[in-house]
């Protein structure tokens, strides 16, 4: 018979899946735009899991002599404050360092349930079609209707760790960290899973035509084990490159909304609102706020980046 | 001595990828002479398509002529600027590809794509160019060109399409014309026509043709001379006569043998597929790239690079096999194994009065008040067939016809509209697949036409089996399940290690095979095969076929075979109903079918069919025309619209009525029985001095035929006398 071997009953070797991770990141490397954003990225990364053992300052001690220094300058107990410190004397490199924590961890959190909700919508709404979509697709444009901004304000404002709603969840025993962070959680999450919902269910439309899809429907399998074992793996290619570029929007809008007061509570460092709170000072507190942008500008820059390189390879063959 | 049109001298070209240089065409020659039409034939991957932008120059951003000379009327096209290439590109040569839809700007009426062609490159204004556009749009026969001018491409049919390409590659007058596998894309009879006024080109514009084609038989329609390629070479070339009947090289031989001629009978006289597989670029054998697939292989000779040789005594004719005058052409015959017919058990399928409508619904308040607010669609109307235990009825027909629709009722992807659809006597037409009792979702399952569409991109082929077995109740825990899922790879001949391998890691033959192994892991008392072979590779087509037939014979599955092409399904199928626009329009045993009396939609398919043969000799049978769509069928008889035996307004205003001219013969038409019976055979065997050719012309011996035994043991002589006529009483029209 034609393209075949001999059947063979010799135990086979799997691959592992770390071994396959290792492969694809190595790819990477022939994109050096993607590489230049992996760096960026895993800076912070490692700025964010190391900054207990590296040798910081205490991030929230004052220094009631030192505010507003410029980078470099001595510290009252014979270290340096790298970076300056800010207007209650605080070390800015450490909170920085400290503060990559907050951000990093927030704006994944968020964008991974904005990604979820989004993507269980967008499967639910392209493969069912009918009804579904009409609804789905309705109460997605009904969130895209708001410029974005203005409906975290009023999600943010109207759940205030004060407010009722906010109350109960204090009662249950949330911190107002917590409480705050999930407020912004949903936040994200309503005003990004509706665009996230819009991709999803373009490339299911595409997908679902196929004919894998009809021998799973034909074999009898429901709807749920379609949309999630069939459909979703499938269109995990442009959505990785999406999730990489999406992350860097969630962690603008986290600062932003720290930059307005709405972010985390204080005294955590907060890269939006470490340039808030300097912002009265004028040319004094240049230093100040040139740091935490850097900071916000190079952990996007380096997550755009890197979808650009993801997109640029997943397009090679 | 006239100069070539196109001389390509060693030409090598390679493709630059990640992993390095490839080279996808090495050591290719290859003369066109002023009028002359070549052909070019190979399988997927051979580097056939390469040739043509090669010549192009227009190799893209990652390819490139690293070798050879590539004149065009006697100079190197290589030496000429981005300039030059463009005068040439477009007004000499021109090229027309397989998707028209994909040529044509949608943006864009015809006339604006038309004219643009001799205004850019002769400066003419756009009065005479237009005029020039309509006398072209006329010579590629599309009938009132002032509307094809106005309309933009989607208002146009697909083989009216493709006619417009030729035409706008004809403007300018090129002095070549590139067709890469320009009918592909259509339906038979549609395909037919296009075919008749490539073969014109030559004759009435003087220009000369490169055909680029899968399809031995177009070749064989269209072309002077035919080049064979294979893995990046050409390894024959030589006039049609002289490749087709006396090849010279083994893969030539086996790709002959890999098709189903008329003769080949999946019993008597089987396919041969060529064994092994074709080498990626990579993995080229040094010498003979054909080596590990040959019969003749020496050690020592084929190893080593072998140049293209003169066949002694027959000029013109080369090949690329160092042991060609040593193999005994006469004899060398690849020959399947011989097997027993299967006998049929009883009645599994029956269709009665099966109907299928589609609602389309117009929402517009126009249609509102008008009250034409939903209209149907009738995908199938009045079906009436049955198919018995281990016996295979193909389902024949262009696109459009409703045998996919009857596919989806079957499977319970689609509820009938009205009719019974018995399996073992029970109705499924009406039961989703939601309402199936799992032991019937196992009974009933499908093989699907594109290997590439079929398997699930991100999960191993073993976890694809896998869910079938546990879903289907016929191995519970991974232990039971694995030996099972290794079981199945055994049953369709591939190695175990597939189960950890990716669908992307196989080719389409090989997923060809998991899609079938898919299909029949749960024991199916009914297979629906979805033009399974139509796009697989000549030369693994046949092995499919035949593992078909094989796992029919050991599980005596009753088997739907959808198609459209008509020489399989005579090699595969017990029995055949004929659709069109909805409606069987002929069924019967094979023999019945391919024999007269004729539906006369039947004789245009069966003449439309390209048959690689010399010796067959066609009546030719040209539809006017095209499909007409089904949401809008013509009155009276479907196929009035396009029939050459029309009789008259009786065709326009009633349905005609089922005729069954012999038992089990059915054919709807208003033609008296006389008239029908009176019909003379479409496909006729001209010569009979080659021996191999007659051998070939075995007549179609059939499975034992369900309605009729008393017909069942036809004697050979009395269906060759039917079959094998002399040139002289088949008089052409």
């Amino acid at each position: 018979m034609t393209d075949i071997a001999a059947p063979s009953a010799a135990p086979v070797h799997r691959p592992s899946r770390l071994s396959k991770l290792v492969k694809s990141i190595g790819l990477l490397r022939e994109s050096p735009i993607g590489m230049l954003g992996a760096f960026l990225v895993l800076f912070w990364v490692c700025a964010a899991i190391f900054a207990d053992v590296l040798p910081l300052r205490d991030p929230l001690a004052q220094s009631a002599p030192d505010l507003l220094r410029p980078a470099l300058s001595p510290a009252p107990d014979g270290g340096t404050f790298w970076l300056g410190t800010d207007d209650k004397g605080r070390d800015i490199l450490s909170r920085l360092f400290f503060g990559s924590r907050l951000v990093l961890f927030w704006a994944s959190f968020a964008t991974f349930v904005a990604y979820s909700v989004g993507m269980l919508m967008g499967v639910a709404a392209g493969y069912r079609g009918g009804w579904w979509d009409e609804i789905l697709s309705f109460i997605g444009n009904v969130f895209l209707a708001f410029p974005q901004m203005v409906l975290y304000i009023v999600i943010l404002t109207q759940l205030r760790p004060d407010s009722p709603a906010g109350e109960l969840l204090a009662a249950a025993g949330f911190t107002t960290v917590w409480i705050k962070g999930l407020t912004i959680v949903l936040a994200i999450m309503l005003g990004t899973a509706p665009q996230v919902m819009r991709i999803v269910r373009g490339l299911v439309l595409d997908l679902k035509s196929r004919d894998y899809i009809a021998a799973a429907e034909v074999r009898g399998e429901s709807p749920f084990y379609i949309m999630i074992v069939e459909l979703l793996p499938n269109a995990r290619g442009p959505l990785i490159v999406d999730a990489c570029l999406r992350l860097g929007y969630v962690t603008i809008a986290i600062a932003a909304l720290g930059f307005l007061g709405l972010g985390l509570p204080p005294p955590d460092p907060d890269w939006g609102k470490m340039i808030s709170e300097v912002r009265g000072y004028g040319a004094a507190a240049g230093n100040a706020m040139i740091w935490p942008a850097l900071a916000i500008s190079t952990l996007v820059l380096g997550l755009n980046l890197l979808a650009d390189g993801l997109r640029e390879i997943s397009l090679r063959d | 001595m006239v100069t070539p049109v196109l001389e390509l001298k060693d030409v090598s070209i390679s493709y630059y990828t990640r992993a390095g240089a490839v080279p996808a065409v090495y050591d290719f020659s290859l003369t066109v002479n002023p009028g002359e039409a070549v052909g070019i034939v190979g399988e997927s991957g051979c580097g056939k398509s390469t040739v043509a932008l090669a010549i192009m120059q227009y190799m893209g951003k990652n390819g490139a002529v690293t070798g050879g000379e590539i004149r065009f009327m006697g100079r190197d096209m290589r030496t000429m600027s981005e300039e030059e290439l463009r005068k040439i590109r477009g007004s000499q040569i021109a090229m027309v590809y397989q998707e028209p839809m994909a040529s044509l700007n949608p943006a864009m009426v015809i006339r604006d794509q038309l004219i643009e062609v001799p205004m850019i490159h002769e400066g003419i204004d756009a009065r005479a160019a237009e005029k020039r556009a309509i006398e072209l749009l006329d010579a590629v026969r599309l009938p009132d060109p002032q509307r094809i001018l106005n309309s933009y491409p989607h208002q146009l049919s697909g083989g009216q399409q493709q006619r417009a390409v030729i035409a706008m590659a004809l403007l300018s007058n090129p002095k070549l014309l590139l067709l890469d596998e320009p009918t592909t894309a259509l339906d038979v009879t549609v395909e037919a026509g296009v075919v008749e006024l490539i073969k014109d080109i030559s004759k009435r514009f003087g220009t000369s043709m490169i055909y680029i084609s899968h399809n031995l038989g177009l070749i064989l329609e269209t072309c002077n001379r035919i080049c064979v390629m294979y893995s990046g070479q050409s390894v024959e070339l030589g006039s049609v006569g002289q490749v087709f009947d006396q090849m010279r090289h083994p893969y030539t031989r086996g790709l002959f043998s890999s098709i189903p001629l008329p003769g080949a009978d999946r019993f008597s006289h089987p396919l041969v597929p060529i064994r092994g597989q074709l080498p990626l670029p990579r993995d080229r054998p040094t010498g003979c790239t054909f080596s590990p697939r040959c019969d003749f292989f020496v050690p020592g000779r084929c190893d080593k690079p072998i140049p293209m040789l003169d066949i002694k005594g027959d000029p013109g004719h080369e090949a690329r096999c160092v042991r060609y005058d040593e193999i005994d052409w006469a004899k060398y015959k690849p020959k399947g194994v011989e097997t027993e017919p299967m006998e049929p058990g009883p009645v599994v399928l029956k269709v009665n009065d099966f109907k299928k409508y589609y609602e389309i619904r117009d929402n517009s308040i126009g249609a509102l008040i008008a009250g034409t607010g939903s209209r149907y669609v009738k995908a199938a109307e009045r079906l009436d067939f049955e198919a018995r235990e281990a016996e295979t009825v193909a389902i024949v027909g262009e696109s459009g016809c409703g045998k996919s629709t009857f596919a989806k009722v079957l499977m319970g992807l689609e509820t009938s509209t009205g009719g019974e659809v018995l399996v073992n006597g029970i109705d499924v037409g009406k039961l989703p697949v939601k309402k199936r009792p799992a032991g019937m979702i196992s009974g009933l399952q499908i093989v699907f036409q594109n290997p590439f569409e079929t398997l699930n991109p991100s999960h191993s082929v073993g976890a694809q089996i896998g869910r079938v077995l546990k879903k289907f109740g016929v191995a519970k825990g991974s232990e039971e399940i694995e030996r099972k899922t290794h079981e199945l790879l055994d049953f369709v001949k591939l190695p175990r290690e597939f189960a950890q391998r990716k669908p992307r890691q196989l080719s389409g033959g090989q997923k060809q095979r998991i899609g079938i192994a898919r299909a029949f892991g749960g024991n199916a008392a009914v297979v629906v095969a979805d033009e399974p072979v139509s796009a697989l590779d000549v030369s693994v087509q046949a092995a499919v076929t035949g593992l078909l037939t094989d796992i029919q014979r050991k599980k005596r599955t009753t088997m739907v075979f959808i198609s459209h092409d008509l020489s399989v399904v005579r090699y595969l199928a017990d029995r055949i109903c004929v659709m069109y626009l909805g409606r069987i329009m002929e069924q019967g045993t094979t023999d019945q079918v391919f024999n007269p009396p004729y539906h006369p939609y039947t004789e245009a398919l069966l003449s439309a069919v390209p048959i690689a043969d010399t010796s067959v000799v066609k009546k030719k049978i040209v539809l006017k025309g095209e499909l007409p769509s089904p949401m809008n069928p013509p009155s009276g008889c479907p196929f009035q619209t396009r029939c050459h035996r029309k009789i008259g307004l009786i065709c326009e205003t009633e349905l005609p009525p089922v005729k069954e001219l012999a038992p089990g013969h059915k054919i709807m038409c208003h033609l008296p029985d006389e008239e029908l019976r009176a019909m003379e055979p479409v496909i006729a065997i001209a010569r009979k001095e080659i021996d191999e050719t007659v051998s070939a012309a075995t007549p179609v011996e059939d499975a034992p035929m369900s309605q009729a035994p008393a017909q069942l043991k036809v004697k050979k002589g009395s269906v060759r006398k039917s079959l094998v006529k002399t040139p002289g009483d088949n008089a052409q029209p």
